[in-house]
This record gives C-alpha cells, structure tokens and sequence, in this order.
C-alpha cells in the first residue's frame, strides 16, 4: 500500500496557517465533553495534556512514573533549537527547516519539518512565559550556543539540565489544569493495550502499577506520547522505564510502525566499564561547542593523554571536516570514533574510547568560565568515572541514544488508525534517519503544544464520535488478553532472568543493528533475534505476584514486546538497501567511507504492519517529496 | 578490578498495610564503578535466581536528575557523601565487609508502598496548589521582550534545580517539606513572570503542605546537607518572609 501523509498543498511556508484557517473546530461548551487520553506525561504528553485541558477538554494523563514530573525528558542536558535569529547570525525557519531535513539525510517529510521550525520559535516563547529559567546574557537577553550540523547558534538552554527545567515548566502547566480540574493525572499505570471500537482508537487498558489491577478508560481519542524504544539494545542513555510497549501494543492492534532501524547512536557517552553497567551516560553534545576530540596519531600508544605531544595527536574530526570540525551530526561524529577504535587507536584499558579535550578551552576562557557553562556535566563525569576532567581530558564513546523511528503518522500526527495520535519520540518523527542535537525537546513541545491543539480538534470536530463506555466487549477482550499474558509470564519458572535476556538481545541489536550494518550480518540478526524469542518464552524467570508492585513483572513484559519488535526492527535494515544518516550499511558507501543514498529507490518511510508473531510483516510505503530542500549528497566539509 | 562483598540489611515491607521489617542479605562481585542502585540490581539478580520476589525500589534516569530513586543508607537519605542522588552514590564509597542499613524516605506523608518505594504524590498536589505561572499556551510574548538579569536568571535556576526527591522530608526530624516548597516559591518569585501571582501561590502551597501533613521548619538545615542540588535554606526565608506579607495584605 502506498501510503499518503496528507500533507496540505501550498507552497511549503503557507502549508500550516492554510491547514488552520480551513480545519474543523470543536466549540467551547463541547470540549468538556469529549474525553482525550494521553499518554505519557514526558515534554510531548505534558504539554499536550495541558494545552489540552486548557482548551476545555477532559483530559486524562497516565505516566508509569510516580510523578509526571520525572518522566525521561527530566535527564535532556545540553538545549532546544528555535530560529530565533537573536545572534543574527543568518538563522531563518528556512535555515532550520533545510538543516534538519539534511541533518536527517533526507528521510523526513518536508511538510511536517517546515511546520516544526516555524512552530520553534513560539516554544521559546512559552517557555519563558512560564518561567523557565533559560541562560541569559548580561544585558538580560537569551543566550545561545552552538549544536551539531548546524554553522549558526539558536540552542537555547539552562545549563546542562535544558530537559529539566523544560519538563518543569510544562509539568506546572499540567498541575495548573489539574488544580482547574480539566486534567485528571493517573500515576504509576502502564498501558499494555489500545482498545479499538468500530475502527477507530476509543480507549485502553492499563494496568495499576501499585496493586497490579487493570484499569480501562474510554475516551474520544488517544495521545500516545509514550517516548522512544533505544532500550531494546539493552544498553543506551535513556532511562530505565523508557520502553516500546505502549508503541508496541498499538502496532498489534494494526497502527504501521516507520522506520524502526533508524535508531540514533550518540557520539559522546561515557564509556561501558563492566557488565553490572545498567545504563550509558550522555555527555552533551553542547561539550563540543569547546571539546576537541582526539585520538592518538599511532596505534598502540599506550602514553598518558598529557603525556602526549600535539604532533602525536590527530584531531581526526577537526582533520576530516574542517567546515563543521567537531560539530559535525552525531551518525557523522559515531562512525568517526567507531572508525578509530576499530584502526587499534583508541585509548583507555578497553581501546574503545577517543578523548573529549577541555585543555584548550580552560586556557582560552579559563576553569571558571568552562564549570559555568558545563560544570554540572563535569561533575557528574566526575561522579560516574572518578576522573578529574578539569585536569585530564574525558573519555568518551557512542552509545544508542535515540529513535527516529516510532509509529508512522500523517500530518495531523495521526497514526493510520483513527482517533490514535502519537507526539514526541514516539512517532517515526521529523528526524528522518539522523537527528539533530537540541531537535528532539523542540519537536516533543512542537507537536504537544502547538499542534495538537489544531489537528485533535480538527478530527474530533470532523468525526461522528458514537458513546463508548468500557463495558463494551471489547475492553473485556484487552483485559483478557493481558490477564493470560500476565498470568502466563507470572506462571514461568526457567533458568533465565529477564536481564539475561535483555542483555543477550541488546548484544545482538548493536553488534549487527548499531553503527555499521550489512546483509549477512542483519540475516544473522534475524535468526538470532527468532531464538531469543523462542528462548524467552520457554526459559525466562519471573519472580513475584500480579496483585502488587512487581517491577520484575513490568521489566518481563517490556522485554517480551523487544522480543518481537526487534524482528521488525531487523527486518528495516534488512530491507533499506542504501546507508542514510544512522543507517550505515557497509556495501552503500562512498569512496571516502560516508553514506551513500540510493534516492532513486529508497526515498520512502518505511511504515511496517504486524501480521502476527513469527510472521513476516508488511512494509507499506510513503514516498518522500523534496521541493524546498533539494536533494544532496550530505557534506560537512 | 577488584571486587568486595558487603552486608545489606534491606528493609522488606509487602504493602502499605503490612509489618515491614529489616532483613539481611550478602552482596558479592560490588566494584567501585558500580552505582549503589546498581549493586540493588545485583541483589535482586540473586533474588531471581533464588526464585524469591525483589527488593522493590523505584529509578528511572540514573544520573540524578528524575528524583525517582531514593532511600536511606546507614541513616543518611542517598547515603554517604554530598550533592548525590543514590543512584549517583558509588560503591567505591564503601569498603569490603561493610555493612549498609537500606530503608525508605519515611514521613507521615510518604506512606511506604512497597519495601524502599514511598507515595510522594503530596508533592504534585503542593505544585498543583499554585506552584505555577499562569501562562496559557499561545499567548506568549516574544521571549527577548521581557530581559531578565543574568544573576537573576541564575538565581531561579539554582531554586529550581530541585529534583523533587523528598531527601528534605526524609533528613528532618520533623518531617517538614519546606526546601522543596521554597525552592519552587523561590524560583518563581526572582523572575519578574512569577510577580502577578507571588503572594496568591505562596499561601496556597504553604497551606496545602500543612494539609499533606508535613511538619514544620524548626531551622536545623539538614535538608540542605542532604539535597542532591543542594538548595539553599536561604529560600526557606524568603518564602517565609512572603508568607508573612501576604497574610498581612490578606492575599
Ligand atoms: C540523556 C539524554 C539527553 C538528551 N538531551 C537532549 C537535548 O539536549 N536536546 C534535545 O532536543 N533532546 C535531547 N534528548 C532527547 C529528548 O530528551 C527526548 O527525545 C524527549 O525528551 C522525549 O520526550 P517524549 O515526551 O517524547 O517522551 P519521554 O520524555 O520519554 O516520556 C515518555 C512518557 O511516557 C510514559 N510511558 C511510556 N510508556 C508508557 C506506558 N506503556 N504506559 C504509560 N506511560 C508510559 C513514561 O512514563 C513517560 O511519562 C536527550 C535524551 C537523553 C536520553
Ligand atoms: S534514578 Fe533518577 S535521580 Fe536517581
């Protein structure tokens, strides 16, 4: 099926203002009417909800968190993008828009890209307005720096806890509307199914994390702003409740899943330092701004870092992209390391880092300049690896990060079931196959905020909605179905824990599905992703009871759902016979070891539909358009 | 690496209702790179393989930003050490043979749920009673057109670096929630957009923290010692000293 994502026509600058002036509205005495579900409660969902409920809607808000305020977003460190334009430095909604659909290699939908840059620059703007303590100049103007793939500054920032404070301001706006009594917050609840009623999304089925019952809520439509999927490879910088299942769950109820491979891999994290490792820490791309990356010039040279002479240096991203030296995007700065390492010139006791060097900057601008722009960073360098960075340069190395993939939707941010919405990290995304730095608050706060609002009304104003309650049948049929998957996994005493598994299946994602990519090793990963998930269910331990908190229980069916989206995710890279931004496949290459796209075949989201375990699902397709942003080898010379 | 093996008396309480009490486990394998809730990890890898059900505790981000995790150890809440949440507290802090006492946050108004997981749902309701600036989605003016001093920017930010973990509620002896109201009333009575609303929220939050339960401030200044942001006591004065104004303007 060749799929349409309803972009409005129009030249690409009017596309937005047209689509409002023409849609659908719902009048204000109706809203309270018409209950919405969001879920998730992160930068997408808080915004959303509270936008939502100030618009009058009856809004229910769902987080497994016990507060909506400590959703994954919290931990974002280094900024958000807006085209503001304040440093007049040439930015533009333009430059924004043609950045990321570069950034991205060519794999986003200009429409929707276009539409996130103008809506940049009024995020901003609300942010302020509800006291997010944003970095200011000392003349009380907003301060900028610089982010990745990008020659202007419009990263906007509050220390190194952007995500925090961001989060914070939108979660006060939640507790506004909850305190006005239009949103109602359900803490500690996982959604483990999407009810559908007459084709469409009318509710679901969640499952109270504190006495184990199930719950379910009808309601006129349903926000999926559940975040990304990079735990599937077991270890990556999100946090530990970040999951697919709710993502999941809605593609076996028939909702297409884009892109699943293109999962982005960041190039400064700290590295891995031994198997009880439960998560990799970030070290934000803004420490680029004034870090020079380097490994030593000769393999085996084992010398201390401030042992080592400039001569025997290579500064191999300054030395390989003079243009945009160390702030080249992130696919670019990972396979750089990765290339390195794998030369036998990484450094560390496990050869697989590069240095982060802060030497030069600390003689530039002087140690207390550097702790006031990173200071937080430092530390917790510090605290996580015991180094000193003020004194020796930080070891750093990529780490699985982000997914640009997640639920396809069209342009109303609706996925093809109807009445389902996904926002945020959770839908295939504006980020094609590579995002960039400081792009994922913006779209989270784009699309929660200033979209939403639009394309929610315009679906609910346009649909004969009939009443549904949750006696109807099939809320009995989702409950029963995850009663005998609870039961079932509650019931199997094997020989392997849940993190075992875990573990085994996150070996298998990076080692063939992370930063370079081939056929037979993806055909491999195929077969080897089918054992596990044969293996996991006849061997896995689960310990504990339904009828209580039971995080074995909630970890358990998050890995059961990585089970089987991994298949598919393999079954994408399999298929994209072309390397694009983080999809590095090593037989699509150019002769200097950069991507090499294939746009007379490949230009498509691909949108896959689950057709049942251990079958082979469907790939349907978008084509992909580019008029406003023309289509180009990526360079960053 | 070297490893170290060290006692962990963990408290075990199977729901709000029941008893709870402390019991005794052997960790082995501990290295110093591993983080404190990491080496929870490793004992409840233990308990599966022993088919016994887990010690439950509750983190999500794991370098100290979320405010999930939390717990007591060996009386101090995020364990030994200053401006660390315990899932940033490392086991080189520690030395082989140690013994770690592990409990909740305990105040009247975090009821434990589950062995080490507490209800701080009181501190939504405290953010829902005020803890905000009213600013409807849309309706912003241009960020630039309102200019806030660089100490001034700096000064909300350090108020409102507050994780919202409860370590403040857990140290005081009186169980009171003041550095964390204060941080938000701070936070948002520096910034020229939180003055419309500064003595309306300061008495809404201040008396819904009474409603919650929470005791009152008597000046020991343990929340500071233990917060992992360690915000300052200073803000606990000017919340009070806006207290105090509004009651005599009858806000
Ligand atoms: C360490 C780190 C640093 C980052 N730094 C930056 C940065 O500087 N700039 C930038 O632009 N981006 C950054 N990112 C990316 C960005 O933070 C995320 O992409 C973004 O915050 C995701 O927001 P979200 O609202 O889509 O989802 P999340 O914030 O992940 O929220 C998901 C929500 O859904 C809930 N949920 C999930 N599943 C279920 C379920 N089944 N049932 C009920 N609830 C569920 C969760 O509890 C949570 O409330 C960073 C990411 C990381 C990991
Ligand atoms: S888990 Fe987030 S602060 Fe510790």
């Amino acid at each position: 099926m060749i799929l349409d994502g309803k972009v409005p026509s129009g030249p690409i600058e009017t596309k937005w203002n047209t689509y409002k002036d023409h849609i659908n509205l719902v009048a204000p005495a109706n809203r309270r009417k018409h209950t919405v579900i969001v879920v998730g409660t992160g930068l997408a969902g808080a915004s959303a909800a509270a936008s939502l409920g100030e618009l009058g809607y009856n809004v229910l808000a769902l987080t497994i968190l016990d507060s909506p305020r400590r959703s994954h977003s919290i931990a974002a460190q280094g900024g958000i993008n807006g085209a503001k334009n304040y440093k007049n430095d040439g930015d533009s909604i333009y430059r924004l828009f043609y950045d990321t659909v570069k950034g991205g290699d060519y794999r986003a939908r200009e429409g929707n890209v276009y539409r996130l840059a103008q809506v940049s620059v009024d995020i901003i703007d609300q942010c302020v307005a509800q006291g997010v303590p944003f970095a200011r100049e000392y003349g009380g103007l907003l301060d900028n720096r610089s982010f990745g793939g990008a020659q202007v500054s419009r990263t906007f920032y509050a220390r190194g806890a952007t995500g925090q404070q961001l989060l914070l301001g939108a979660y006060s706006a939640l507790m506004r509307q909850v305190d006005a009594g239009t949103v109602k917050v359900l803490p500690r609840r996982e959604m483990l199914d999407l009810v559908m009623v007459g084709g469409r999304a009318r509710g679901l089925l969640c499952r109270n994390l504190i006495s184990g019952e199930y719950e379910r809520y009808a309601a006129d439509a349903v926000l999926l702003c559940t975040g990304g999927y990079g735990n599937a490879y077991y270890l990556s910088t999100n946090a530990g409740n970040c999951n697919v299942t709710a993502a999941w769950r809605c593609a076996r109820r028939g909702a297409y899943f884009g892109n699943p491979s293109f999962a982005q891999i960041h190039p400064t994290c700290i590295p891995e330092s031994g198997t009880h490792q439960s998560k990799l820490t970030l070290m934000s791309e803004s420490l680029r701004n004034d870090g020079r990356v380097w490994v030593p010039r000769q393999t085996g040279d084992k010398r201390n870092a401030s042992d080592i002479p400039e001569s025997d240096r290579d500064y191999y991203l300054e030395r390989r992209y003079p243009a945009f030296g160390n702030l080249v995007p992130r696919d670019v700065a990972s396979r750089a390391a990765k290339a390195v390492c794998d030369e036998g010139r990484g450094v560390g006791a496990t050869g697989r880092s590069v240095y982060l060097d802060f030497a030069d900057a600390i003689k530039r601008l002087g140690e207390d300049v550097v702790r006031e722009r990173y200071g937080n960073l430092f530390d917790m360098y510090q605290h996580i690896s015991g180094e000193n960075p003020y004194q020796a340069p930080m070891r750093i190395y990529p780490a699985i990060h982000y997914a640009m993939g997640g639920l396809w939707v069209d342009y109303n941010l609706m996925s093809n079931l109807e009445g389902l919405f996904v926002l945020g990290e959770a839908n295939f995304s504006d980020h094609g196959a590579n995002r960039l730095g400081a792009s994922a608050l913006m779209q989270g706060l784009g699309d929660g905020y200033f979209v939403i609002p639009y394309t929610l009304g315009n679906y609910i104003g346009g649909t004969r909605l009939e009443a549904v309650t949750t006696d109807h049948d099939a809320f009995k049929e989702a409950q029963d179905a995850v009663d005998k998957r609870i039961k079932g996994l509650l019931a199997s005493k094997g020989g392997k824990s849940v993190k075992e598994l875990h573990r085994s299946l996150g070996r298998v994602l990076w080692d063939r599905v992370g930063m370079a990519r081939n056929r037979a090793g993806l055909q491999q990963a195929l077969k080897e992703v089918t054992g596990l998930r044969g293996e996991y269910q006849k061997n896995v331990r689960v310990v504990g009871e339904g009828q209580t908190i039971n995080k074995q229980l909630e970890y358990a069916l998050r890995v059961d759902d990585y089970m089987e989206f991994a298949d598919v995710l393999v079954r994408d890279a399999l298929d994209r016979e072309e390397s694009c931004g983080c999809h590095f496949r090593e037989e699509y290459q150019t002769e200097d070891g950069e991507c090499q796209r294939n746009d007379a075949e490949y230009a498509y989201v691909a949108a896959w539909e689950f057709k049942g375990r251990d079958q082979e699902p469907a790939l349907h397709k978008e084509p992909l358009e580019f008029k406003s942003a023309e289509l180009k080898q990526r360079n960053y010379k | 690496m070297s490893t170290m093996t060290v006692k962990v008396r963990v408290w075990r309480q199977p729901s709000p209702d029941k008893e709870g009490r402390l019991v005794d486990y052997t960790v082995g394998n501990v290295v110093a790179d591993m983080s404190f809730v990491e080496m929870l990890d490793v004992l409840n890898e233990q308990l599966v393989a022993a088919g016994e059900d887990t010690v439950a505790f509750d983190s999500d981000c794991r370098e100290g930003i979320c405010g999930s995790c939390g717990c007591v150890v060996n009386g101090v809440p995020h364990g030994p050490g200053t401006g660390k949440t315990a899932c940033q507290l490392f086991m080189r802090a520690f030395t082989d043979g140690d013994t770690l006492v592990v409990e909740p946050f305990r105040a009247k108004a975090f009821p434990v749920l589950k062995d080490l997981c507490v209800d701080r749902g009181a501190f939504d309701r405290m953010i829902a009673a005020g803890g905000y600036i009213s600013a409807n989605t849309g309706a912003a003016p241009d960020g630039n057109q309102l200019l806030i001093g660089k100490e001034i920017a700096e000064k909300a930010f350090d108020a409102a670096a507050c994780i919202g973990c409860g370590a403040c509620v857990a140290a005081c002896k009186n169980a009171s929630a003041v550095l964390f109201v204060s941080a938000k009333v701070g936070q948002l009575s520096y910034l020229p957009q939180g003055q419309p609303e500064r003595y309306r929220r300061v008495v809404r939050m201040v008396d819904q923290m009474q409603k919650e339960g929470f005791g009152a401030c008597s000046n020991e200044g343990e929340c500071e010692a233990v917060c992992p942001k360690e915000i300052s006591t200073l803000h606990i004065q000017i919340m009070q000293r806006d207290y105090l104004r509004s009651v005599l303007r009858g806000a």
